[in-house]
């Protein structure tokens, strides 16, 4: 029998285990629509604010010299409020939101803008490095998490997903708190804070100076978070973190990912990698005896 | 080693041409931006104040580019101040490039979206019949014309520049001419890089008369590379699988010559 890649995070189902990661082409119904065609399991939204955002001056992402990216967009958004309506019509692709905001009255209000959308979760990002109030300076805020994650599931039945990253409070912790306030699910890594100066100038690269890491030079640190992860807690993980290949996205769940997102690869191989990370992935399955993801999911450990 | 077009590399600025009032070219050595496709860009960094999408200018000298700005907002009117010996950086080429068609060949440009044009034109063939359109507001703001002449010289070949008001040229939009062009003529091949609404209607009429046509847009563009979102138009992320698209997919695009998306993403109205 032909195995097959459909995953379930938590009570999330997913017909691909292979999601595009927030922030990567995330601002339009019609970009989502053709990455779901292209394979996409489900897409996450740019991490959206209560209002809209311009994000930082350019010079806003650029490549490494040996691969990877740093990027400070400054999490540039259309707001919710637009972005709800945008996405009202949809009901054929898997969108998970991602929200940011300083307070739990600002995620509160966002989650109001999409009652009339059909969603599949929403992420909440605790990690983004690079931006003042929001992001990993909420992460690394264990009262403000355990706010904002309380106040949001009681908003909304709707699953809610953690995206953590490497801040000043252990991500472990950060994670353990939102397991205690009820998170159904964890993404695990953000960007991880990074400049790069350039020589010649003698001036870092990027107008916000500091930005984050992203691509292949980080999926050795993302793996390892999953490990750490999905060997101390039990709670649904979403790896993230460099991967660009079917190869990375098995290593993810053998570490113990229920599922993975991309994000830099779309940009170093365009869209036909979600297709060819899926086949990948099946055609490793029917190789190792594998019929399902679920097998798969953190057999590293019992080794 | 091959470069990454992804990083930035500095080059200093050799050489400021003023071709109007508001416009200049600055000449730079970088044998990768020498030898790009037309519809190709960079993006431009100007040290300490922003980076721009631009497309790659000709030099008429080897190894060397340039390129050709408007000054608009504090971007780049930072570009349009430097002076020779000044630093930029550039990361690309991105994006894709015109296809090329043989026999009567129609290009179609205003303002800066002349200089895909000027490239383009370096990669005519001497059996080629070329026309080029320039459209301008005035007088004032024509440029390229003598340079169009001097690409063709071994062609047949004819230049013809309206102006808005008429104080050069032809008087009338440059779109009325283009009317007036495909209606008794046959060409092989439309090629257009100006104002979206200059392209809009120049595709509309060529894909009228069953012409190939192409058009390389312009958007908001951050990455430069199919990251982060910013140039979308419909489905098609613009440089990535463009700047140059054929017409019949454009005007199958709900967007194309309606709405751009500023910085925060939301959709304007040309
Ligand atoms: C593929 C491409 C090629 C281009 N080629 C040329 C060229 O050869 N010559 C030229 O003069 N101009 C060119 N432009 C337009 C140019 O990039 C600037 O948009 C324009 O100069 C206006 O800048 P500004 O000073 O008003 O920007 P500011 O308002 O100072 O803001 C700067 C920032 O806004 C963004 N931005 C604002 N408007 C646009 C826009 N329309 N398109 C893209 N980014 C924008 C940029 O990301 C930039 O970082 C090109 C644009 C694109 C997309
Ligand atoms: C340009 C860019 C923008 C991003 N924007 C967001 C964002 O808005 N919200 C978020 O949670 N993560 C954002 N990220 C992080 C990615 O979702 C992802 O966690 C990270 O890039 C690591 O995955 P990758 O190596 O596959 O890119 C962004 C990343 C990049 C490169
Ligand atoms: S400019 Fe970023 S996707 Fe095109």
């Amino acid at each position: 029998m032909e195995p097959s890649i459909s995953t379930s995070v938590g009570s999330i189902n997913l017909e691909r285990p292979v999601m595009l990661a927030s922030g990567i082409l995330g601002i339009s119904l019609d970009v989502f629509r053709r990455l779901h065609r292209n394979g996409a399991g489900a897409v996450v939204t740019k991490s959206l604010s209560k209002e809209p955002w311009e994000g930082y001056p350019n010079p806003t992402i650029f490549g490494l010299k040996n691969g990877g990216w740093i990027n400070a967009v400054g999490l540039s958004n259309p707001g919710a409020p637009y972005f709800a309506k945008m996405i009202e019509p949809n009901n054929e692709i898997p969108i998970i939101v991602s929200l940011v905001g300083s307070i739990p009255e600002d995620f509160e209000f966002m989650i109001k803008q999409f009652e009339n959308c059909k969603i599949t979760a929403y992420e909440l990002n605790l990690s983004c490095p690079h931006v003042a109030k929001v992001g990993l300076e909420v992460g690394d805020d264990p009262e403000l998490v355990k706010k904002i994650v309380t106040v949001v599931k009681n908003t909304t039945k709707i699953p809610i997903i953690a995206k953590v990253g490497l801040g000043t409070t252990h991500y472990l912790d950060t994670v353990g708190t939102a397991i205690e306030c009820g998170i159904d699910a964890i993404t695990a890594l953000n960007t991880i804070r990074a400049m790069a100066i350039n020589v010649d100038t003698k001036r870092p690269i990027l107008s916000n100076k500091y930005g984050g890491l992203s691509g292949p030079p980080i999926k050795p640190i993302a793996l390892r978070c999953v490990y750490e992860i999905s060997s101390k807690y039990d709670v649904p993980i979403i790896g993230c973190g460099g991967i660009s290949t079917w190869e990375d996205a098995v290593e993810f769940f053998l570490a113990g990912a229920s599922a993975v997102q991309i994000g830099s690869a779309i940009g170093d191989n365009w869209i036909g990698v979600f297709d060819d990370i899926n086949s990948g992935i099946k055609k490793y399955m029917s190789e190792n005896g594998f019929s399902t993801i679920r097998e798969m999911i953190g057999v590293a450990k019992k080794s | 080693m091959q470069r990454n077009p992804n990083h930035t590399t500095i080059c200093i600025v050799e050489k400021v041409i003023d071709e109007t009032p508001t416009v200049r070219t600055l000449v730079f050595s970088d044998d990768v931006m020498s030898k790009v496709l037309p519809g190709q860009f960079a993006m431009v960094w100007i040290p300490g104040v922003n980076e721009l999408p631009m497309s790659v200018m000709i030099s008429n000298e080897l190894g060397k580019a340039a390129f050709t700005v408007r000054k608009h907002g504090p971007a780049s009117t930072a570009l349009f101040n430097l002076k020779a010996g000044q630093q930029i950086g550039v990361r690309g080429p991105y994006g894709n490039s015109f296809d090329l068609k043989q026999g009567k060949i129609l290009l179609v440009g205003g303002g800066t979206g002349l200089v895909p044009m000027m490239r383009l034109l370096t990669f005519m063939n001497p059996q080629d019949d070329v026309t080029v359109l320039i459209g301008a507001k005035t007088k004032d703001e024509v440029f390229f014309e003598d340079l169009a002449n001097k690409l063709l010289t071994k062609n047949i070949h004819q230049v013809i520049v309206t102006t808005d008001d008429g104080s050069y040229g032809e008087k009338g939009y440059v779109t009325d001419m283009v009317k007036k062009l495909v209606d008794v003529n046959h060409y092989d091949g439309v090629y257009t890089c100006g104002p979206e609404i200059m392209m809009f209607k120049t595709v509309q009429y060529a894909h009228s008369k069953g012409l190939f046509v192409q058009a390389s847009l312009e958007r908001m563009m951050k990455c430069g590379v199919g990251i982060c979102g910013s140039c979308c138009v419909g489905e098609d992320l613009v440089c990535r699988d463009g700047t140059v698209f054929d017409g019949d997919h454009l005007l199958s695009n709900p967007e194309f010559g309606h709405f751009h998306r500023n910085k925060a993403g939301i959709p304007e109205i040309y």
